[in-house]
């Protein structure tokens, strides 16, 4: 499978990458070359083969609806690098 | 006594009084800063915890109130969370992080009387083969400082292999504890998904990552574990399962037991010098007693394809909290929200994250979801099916780690692809989330050959028995590598 450059674009606008065109320019390369090393996986026949999500073997683990001590507001803002009024603060979406 | 001999001989020098906890973290802090300035294994040192943790488990010695890692020091791959010290993963983007909480599995190794010396280097998010993709420094490996010590979790392994910690604790996604532990001749453990918690791990992909050890010896590995493994309410997907038993079988040899090799394990580009350790390890096994049984695990191949659709998309998703908004770096100067993600993560990720978040966001978009994503799911069930059907016929699978010895620091870094290939023979455990170990079988021109030791699910137990059962017949694992500034 080869990306181009476009396609490249767009995936980072997908991932909120502001990625230089150099940076597209060389992923568009380096993808192609790992899709294209991914492609062999199309030699297995999985038509009747079940997904596999998760190893583990627990499903739907469930606890009573108790309220319990969590993070204190203030230790959870502490990392943030604009904060007000006890809020992370952040720009407005559009300008 | 020093930090670099093992939690069983420091614990009983502890309990004989020949030495104390608070003796073994200065020696612990001392040889940091003796060799780390040519390792590169630690991000930062915590000594004033260390010291700390010292003086209450020595406490703890005098009242025979000890947890089993009383007084041992310990590193912590910065990718574990430990309050109030900063944590970066290695990347740009967390610079400056201070957790506001601890791992599990990081608390329960301190409630145990551990000692925390300090955060270990690893590749950038723990996505890397050789602990390059740190956005701080690379780690050298002790045995050839011109080498690379694996990865990601390089820091860790070196500062196990040179004497700066007794055993530290890790995570291990596609092989990033075993691997390292194969190019330093160190005891890497990766136990059955859901064994230890990932409560305050840095998520990469969530349904491959595993937290483990480093250690010298394969009962240390295990000591470790029943330390920090089982139950956490915290993290949902771990298990409830009992540790009992779990060292159980160290010490009873192989003989009657049935190890498999499997054929596909001997792969093209194993360098020689590595097939002949890990077969000369194979046979010691065979004649003490092991029946050798030959297997078929014929997903094998298809596992970095798999690996790299899969870890990648599950990174996209992890990873996109880091948007510079609740903490990690920012971009304040942009003018909305969307310019600041964009300039945030651009300048805050390195290019071996970028490039697995794109793989990943691709394999998730809209039309090539089904063809990459689910089909990756599917062949991981063949892989899995694969290990389910060998367990039938053995009781453990022995084979090498890593195909090759420590390759030369820049020698892969211009192609993605060959870095991924190094990590062949330890992702398939991790896609299937059985327990497996890499311990010391050799030499091969001067540097370490790691051995591995699969299991079957939750079936920890009969993975050191093997492992210690070769372990105890050779002294691979005590050799040390010759270090300026060594004691």
């Amino acid at each position: 499978m080869k990306l181009t450059l476009e396609q490249v674009r767009h995936v980072a606008e997908l991932a909120r990458l502001g990625l230089s065109d150099d940076e597209l320019e060389a992923l568009a390369g380096e993808l192609s070359s790992i899709l294209e090393y991914i492609d062999q996986l199309e030699q297995l026949d999985t038509a009747a083969i079940a997904p596999t999500a998760q190893v583990g073997e627990l499903v739907d683990v469930m606890r009573e609806d108790e309220v319990l001590p969590s993070l204190d507001p203030e230790d959870a803002l502490r990392n943030a690098p604009s904060r007000e009024d006890g809020y992370f603060r952040v720009r407005a979406m559009q300008e | 006594m020093s930090a670099g001999a093992s939690i069983a001989d420091l614990g009983a020098a502890l309990r004989a009084g020949t030495t104390s906890a608070r003796e073994l973290a200065q020696q612990s802090l001392d040889r940091i800063g003796e060799v780390d300035a040519d390792l590169g294994a630690f991000l930062l040192t915590t000594p004033e915890q260390a010291l700390a943790a010292a003086d209450a488990a020595d406490k703890g010695i005098a009242s025979g109130a000890a947890g089993p890692l009383a007084g041992i020091p310990m590193a912590i791959k910065d990718v574990l969370c430990m309050e109030g010290v900063e944590c970066t993963a290695g990347s740009r983007i967390l610079a400056g992080f201070i957790p506001p909480y601890t791992a599990t599995t990081v608390a329960r190794a301190l409630a145990a009387g551990a000692l925390p010396v300090g955060k270990t280097n690893c590749d950038e998010f723990a996505m890397g083969s050789s602990n390059e993709n740190s956005a701080y420094r690379p780690v050298h490996n002790p045995w050839d400082l011109t080498r690379v010590p694996g990865g990601s979790s390089g820091g860790s392994a070196v500062a196990v292999a040179a004497g700066e910690t007794t055993f530290a604790l890790a995570s291990d996604t596609g092989g990033s504890i075993r691997q390292p532990a194969a190019l330093t001749g160190t005891v890497g453990l990766k136990p059955t998904y859901g064994r230890t918690s990932r409560y305050g791990l840095i998520a990469f992909a969530s349904s491959l990552d595993h937290v483990g050890s480093f250690t010298r010896t394969v009962a240390d590995a295990a000591t470790v574990l029943e330390a920090i493994g089982g139950h956490d309410p915290l993290d949902s997907t771990s298990s409830p399962r009992p540790l009992d038993g779990v060292r159980a079988g160290i010490g009873d040899g192989v003989r009657g037991m049935r190890l498999g090799v499997p054929s596909e394990y001997f792969v093209e580009g194993m360098e020689p010098g590595v097939e002949a350790a890990v077969r000369a390890a194979i046979a010691q096994l065979e004649k003490e007693g092991a029946e050798l049984v030959e297997i078929s695990l014929p997903h094998t191949s298809y596992g970095v394809a798999i690996y790299y659709i899969l870890a990648p998309a599950e990174a996209s998703s992890n990873l996109a909290r880091m948007d510079g908004v609740r903490f990690g770096h920012s971009a304040p100067e942009e003018k909305s929200v969307v310019a600041q993600y964009l300039r945030a993560r651009d300048e805050g990720f390195g290019p071996e994250v970028k490039r697995r978040i794109m793989i990943g966001t691709y394999a998730l978009s809209s039309g090539y979801y089904d063809a990459y994503y689910v089909k990756a799911q599917k062949a991981r069930t063949l892989v899995k099916r694969d290990f389910d059907e060998a367990f039938q016929a053995v009781d453990a699978i022995v084979c090498a780690t890593s195909p090759t010895v420590a390759f030369p620091i820049g020698a892969k870094t211009h192609d993605p692809l060959a870095m991924y290939l190094n990590d062949v023979l330890t992702i398939p455990a991790d896609l299937a989330g059985i327990p497996a170990i890499s311990i010391p079988c050799g030499f091969s021109e001067g540097l370490p050959v790691g051995l591995q030791v699969m299991g079957p699910a939750w079936r920890e137990d009969t993975v050191f028995r093997v492992a210690s059962a070769y372990e105890s017949l050779n002294d691979w694992g005590s050799r040390e590598p010759a270090l300026a500034g060594a004691a």
